[in-house]
């Protein structure tokens, strides 16, 4: 496979993988730098990506994976310690004067959700995976997605009403 | 009517059981301007995910081609090297083949002779440590 063959196969999903990575890194320059490998390691491969019967769906799992394993690691753990201290800086200006901070908000309770459900509710809800695709990507059972994405929703939609309720807006 | 069908499609969205189709109803609706007062407080979640999906992933890709040719070319040059040795360094052969075996035995008898002489001639330099101790001696006593 030649390098423009590979961009071609690789640029339908890679926004993708950026924002998944993104979900669960939570820092733009660290989900760039997991993107990036992974697509390096996808092109390391690429021989073996006619074999793959579909590519999004792997490269989709790498990513998964090796951002759960950045997380783990100690170093990562420091880098989000890091982070978190100037997370309200994230949040571009752009975006504040489109909608103003409720969507702000709405990053921040699902920067608290459990990893699986942030996974569930960002395939769901923002890329419209089907429940079959979610539950082979996350190897969980389609019940338990299922349950994972309504415990999420309903944990955002609690806290969103929180805040309204308290007149934050 | 279609105020009905949205908040039917809420609640299944709430219990994870609308389809894909169907949520794509509801963030449709939630993306337009003039959304029912009550119904107001859950935009911001279809928002925000609709926000979300413009996010891009704008980081250089340094790929770079394969230079399988390289791993080929070390291969080649050991290959090379080898058959140069070989070509170079006539062969080794073997000692019967050259000569007769009375030969090789009168051969082994001559360098037996004279590993015979030669440790004759390093008996004879044992007295020099004879030497050695006499002088000790003087050197002891000064």
């Amino acid at each position: 496979m030649q390098q423009s063959d590979f961009l071609h196969v690789v640029m339908p999903f890679k926004d993708k993988l950026f924002r998944l990575a993104k979900r669960l890194l939570v820092s733009k320059e660290e989900a760039e730098d997991a993107t990036q490998e992974v697509l390096l390691k996808l092109w390391s491969k690429n021989k073996l990506m006619n074999s793959y019967n579909n590519v999004e769906a792997y490269a989709m799992m790498m990513t998964k994976n090796f951002c759960l394993d950045r997380l783990k690691s100690k170093q990562a753990g420091h880098l989000k310690l890091v982070h978190t201290n100037y997370e309200d800086n994230n949040i571009s200006p752009q975006r504040q004067m489109e909608v103003g901070d409720s969507l702000a908000w709405i990053e921040k309770i699902m920067d608290d959700l459990p990893d699986q459900q942030k996974l569930v509710l960002q395939l769901r809800d923002v890329e419209q995976y089907e429940y079959e695709e979610i539950s082979d990507l996350l190897e969980m059972k389609p019940g338990a997605v299922r349950v994972a994405l309504s415990r999420a929703r309903k944990t955002v939609r609690e806290k969103l009403m929180q805040k309204h309720k308290h007149g934050i807006v | 009517m279609e105020l009905y069908n949205i908040e039917k499609l809420l609640e299944k969205y709430f219990e994870a059981t609308a389809t894909v189709a169907e949520e794509e109803m509801l963030r449709s609706f939630f993306l337009q301007k003039n959304i029912p007062e009550h119904l107001q407080q859950y935009a911001p979640m279809f928002q925000y995910f609709a926000v979300e999906k413009e996010e891009r992933f704008t980081k250089d890709l340094p790929l770079k081609p394969k230079r399988k040719f390289v791993k080929w070319v070390s291969v080649a040059a050991v290959a090379v090297l080898v058959a140069a040795i070989n070509i170079t360094v006539p062969k080794s052969t073997a000692l019967e083949s050259e000569y007769t075996q009375e030969e090789i035995a009168s051969a082994q008898e001559a360098f037996k002779l004279l590993a015979y002489n030669f440790n004759k001639g390093t008996k004879q330099l044992g007295y020099l440590e004879e030497f050695q101790k006499t002088t000790d001696k003087f050197l002891i006593k000064e």
